[in-house]
């Protein structure tokens, strides 16, 4: 008796296991991102019995370093949420037999590029948090400091002046500062003259030496704040959000990502506003566009239930809950034209998401080619890493962009 | 217990028995030791030989069908230069910029830290009151992971960090320390000294408490000072054992990694890089994966290890011949 107990339950077991199909979801947040998700893909789980998704929330870190390793092995997950968006196209999972193909080229018709590289041209991704690079500004320093804030159409070289005269007069660290990344300075380098393609479309730094100049100037004249590109070596990433927050920092060029943070860490510490993308010498003011996406993998075992994951997401009314519970910008035309209510935010953050949003359509089209550019990846951190060392005092700006140029040959050559 | 244990130890006789015919008694101690040489050859001798292929072969593909034999040119990158003391002539400038980073660090790290480990041992090995309690002291350090000991440095010495708050609160002014390579490094070496110290005035303790009294006492005798004594007496038979430490800490230092990358990030720019987080970004951090770059970077690596390990074993034997 005891023997045949013990015989169900394992065949149980054993049949239970069998009919469950486990997905595994390698998540990370920028802030709620993976709560969210987790809570939404429980009604798909409702909706599918014997399916189990499972949300591996990882650090930003993982899917940067680990994720392209673990994919190159054939140990990736079934589905990750990504910000290398073209960089990692040759695993992925591809969604065209699977969903409504004009859903998408409908919707997400202005990303579903960033996805494809190369030979592979199909559909890849959700891009489920479009971001936009842009500068918050502490309007109260300006306040303080008697200092006109720049209008529209203002240029880098307008803040520049403006917020050293508002640091000088309140004492603040710093006039100004940028997120130490690659992408982050990619819109102010458009703006600058940076063309980051040659005649043949592939990446090159013709036309970065300008704002390079300009940049490296900035940070050896206290314009900028040195410690956010000089305190770090490689290709680390360093934000100045806290700097911000405190107080320390006038402008402050980051990202759309950033609302929730400032919203829920300056409160009534200080006014604070988005003023998009200055513009540069050229006359153009564009931002980075951006963001992360949802991607199935091809060595997934349930390539059906992957794209049956993703295709919910991507349902008019899923992604509308998810961009306001996450306050993040929507990169579905539908949702993005009916407008978002976001969640828990203050008017502040509400004005902000929609400057960012409405700036959108000062990006440069090359902002637009390079978010897509499969090896934008290793341009990000060439242009970090030699940038820094000029910033130090290692390299002369030309030295610098001459290394840029051969470490980016070397790059390609080794990516081919 | 033994009536349990009989017929067990007959099970295994047999095989031993037939093993034993099959292989005489000379041999049958390689099938012993064969287990633990697998595991050890799998662990260690399959990793070299697996950094040789990445070494000699291109691509950023981690398969190795996929990537194809490029021969030398990795190490051909590595050691292209126009003048080998100055990185900006090199094809690879921030190997050489590691590599000589590494060279500073460790002539500076190792030469403070066991001059400073050698006075800590020689005062704890005199009878002073609470000689139990510095003990601990200079030993806790090693007990902490890198990674905490770099936080609580960094804490300590980033802009708005409490060094700076002293400083300030003293007239005297901050410093950004981080942002500035001369401040930077020199802080990494001093870190490193204050992480590692405890262990090598462990070794250097135990080495003196090895020396016997009665040449001390006879010293004493013959009224040599205390500075003779340590020179004649203290040095020449704690030599070996100095030995032993300089070998350590030089090897250790080479592999210095962990607690500077997270204290620094290898900046400012280049400035406290050492070789292995070279090997890392390389490898691992950047993109695209330079695997090859990193595996020849680190069998260089290697063999200057090898030849530290082999000057130990030639200084020790020359040493034991006296």
């Amino acid at each position: 008796m005891k023997l045949l107990t013990t015989t169900a339950i394992l065949t149980g077991l054993a049949a239970g296991a069998a009919s469950a199909q486990e997905i595994r979801f390698q998540c990370y947040s920028d802030g709620n991102e993976c709560e969210v998700y987790d809570d939404l893909l429980t009604q798909f789980e409702e909706q599918n019995e014997g399916v189990d998704v499972v949300v591996d929330v990882v650090p930003y870190q993982a899917i940067l370093e680990n994720l392209p390793v673990q994919l190159a092995s054939g140990n990736g997950p079934d589905m990750a949420k990504i910000t290398d968006l073209g960089g990692l196209n040759e695993y992925y999972l591809d969604l065209t037999d699977y969903v409504d193909t004009a859903y998408y080229e409908d919707n997400f018709g202005n990303t579903l590029d960033w996805y494809r590289a190369g030979d592979r041209q199909g559909l890849y991704g959700l891009h489920t948090q479009l971001t936009i690079t842009g500068a918050f500004v502490n309007a109260t320093l300006f306040e303080q400091a008697g200092v006109e804030m720049p209008g529209e159409g203002a240029t880098w070289d307008d803040w520049a002046e403006a917020t050293t005269a508002v640091a000088e007069a309140t004492d603040a660290t710093y006039p100004m500062a940028i997120d130490r990344s690659g992408h982050r300075v990619a819109g102010p380098a458009i703006s600058y003259g940076a063309e980051y393609f040659d005649d043949e479309g592939n990446g090159s730094f013709d036309g970065f030496a300008p704002f390079a100049e300009q940049f490296v100037a900035w940070n050896e004249d206290g314009t900028m704040a040195r410690d956010v590109w000089a305190s770090q070596g490689g290709a680390t990433y360093a934000d100045a959000a806290q700097e911000f927050i405190n107080g320390e920092v006038v402008l402050y060029y980051s990202g759309s990502w950033q609302v929730a943070r400032m919203d829920e860490q300056i409160g009534d510490f200080f006014d604070w506003q988005v003023i998009g993308s200055p513009c540069g010498p050229t006359g153009v003011c564009s931002a980075m566009p951006g963001g992360a996406g949802i991607v199935g993998f091809e060595q997934t075992e349930h390539p059906e239930i992957v794209a049956s994951v993703i295709d919910f997401l991507a349902q008019q009314d899923i992604y509308a809950e998810a961009a306001a519970r996450t306050r993040n910008l929507p990169a579905h035309a539908g949702v993005a034209s009916q407008g978002v209510e976001f969640e828990d935010s203050s008017e502040a953050a509400q004005a902000a998401l929609n400057a960012f949003g409405s700036d959108l359509e000062n990006v440069s089209p090359v902002a637009f080619a390079y978010q897509g550019y499969a090896g934008n990846r290793a341009m990000f951190g060439i242009t970090v890493e030699r940038l820094s060392q000029a910033i130090v005092g290692e390299l002369s700006v030309d030295e610098a962009m001459t290394r840029m140029s051969e470490d980016l040959a070397t790059a390609t050559e080794e990516a081919q | 217990m033994l009536t349990i244990l009989n017929p067990l130890m007959r099970i295994v006789e047999i095989p031993m028995l037939a093993l034993q015919r099959l292989l005489g008694i000379n041999r049958l101690a390689w099938a012993f030791l064969l287990p633990n040489l697998v595991l050890f050859g799998l662990f260690a001798f399959l990793p070299v030989i697996l950094n040789v292929f990445y070494a000699t072969t291109g691509s950023d593909n981690v398969l190795l069908e996929a990537r194809p034999y490029i021969g030398a040119r990795n190490f051909e990158s590595l050691t292209d230069c126009g003048n080998y003391l100055d990185a900006n002539t090199c094809r690879e400038d921030k190997f050489w910029r590691a590599v000589f980073n590494t060279i500073w660090f460790v002539t500076l790290q190792v030469g403070i830290m066991v001059g400073f480990a050698l006075l800590t041992a020689v005062i704890l090995n005199r009878d002073i009151r609470a000689r139990g309690f510095f003990r601990s002291v200079f030993f806790f350090p090693v007990l902490l992971s890198p990674v905490v000991v770099a936080l609580i440095w960094k804490w300590i010495l980033q802009r708005e960090g409490v060094l700076n708050a002293f400083l300030d609160w003293t007239g005297a002014g901050g410093i950004n320390w981080l942002v500035d390579a001369g401040w930077a490094f020199g802080w990494s070496v001093f870190i490193s000294v204050w992480a590692h110290m405890g262990f090598y005035t462990l070794i250097l303790l135990a080495g003196l408490q090895a020396i016997p009294r009665d040449v001390y006492e006879a010293a004493e005798m013959d009224g040599a000072s205390a500075w003779r004594t340590f020179r004649r007496i203290t040095l020449p038979l704690l030599s070996p054992t100095m030995l032993v430490v300089l070998v350590l800490a030089l090897i250790k230092g080479v592999q210095t990694f962990d607690e500077i990358y997270a204290f620094t990030g290898g900046g400012p720019g280049t400035a406290t890089t050492f070789i292995i987080q070279y090997i890392y970004e390389r490898g691992f951090a950047g993109a695209p994966r330079l695997f090859g770059l990193a595996a020849a970077a680190s069998l260089l690596v290697a063999g200057v290890l090898v030849l530290l390990t082999l000057a130990q074993l030639w200084a020790n034997r020359r040493n034991v011949d006296g």
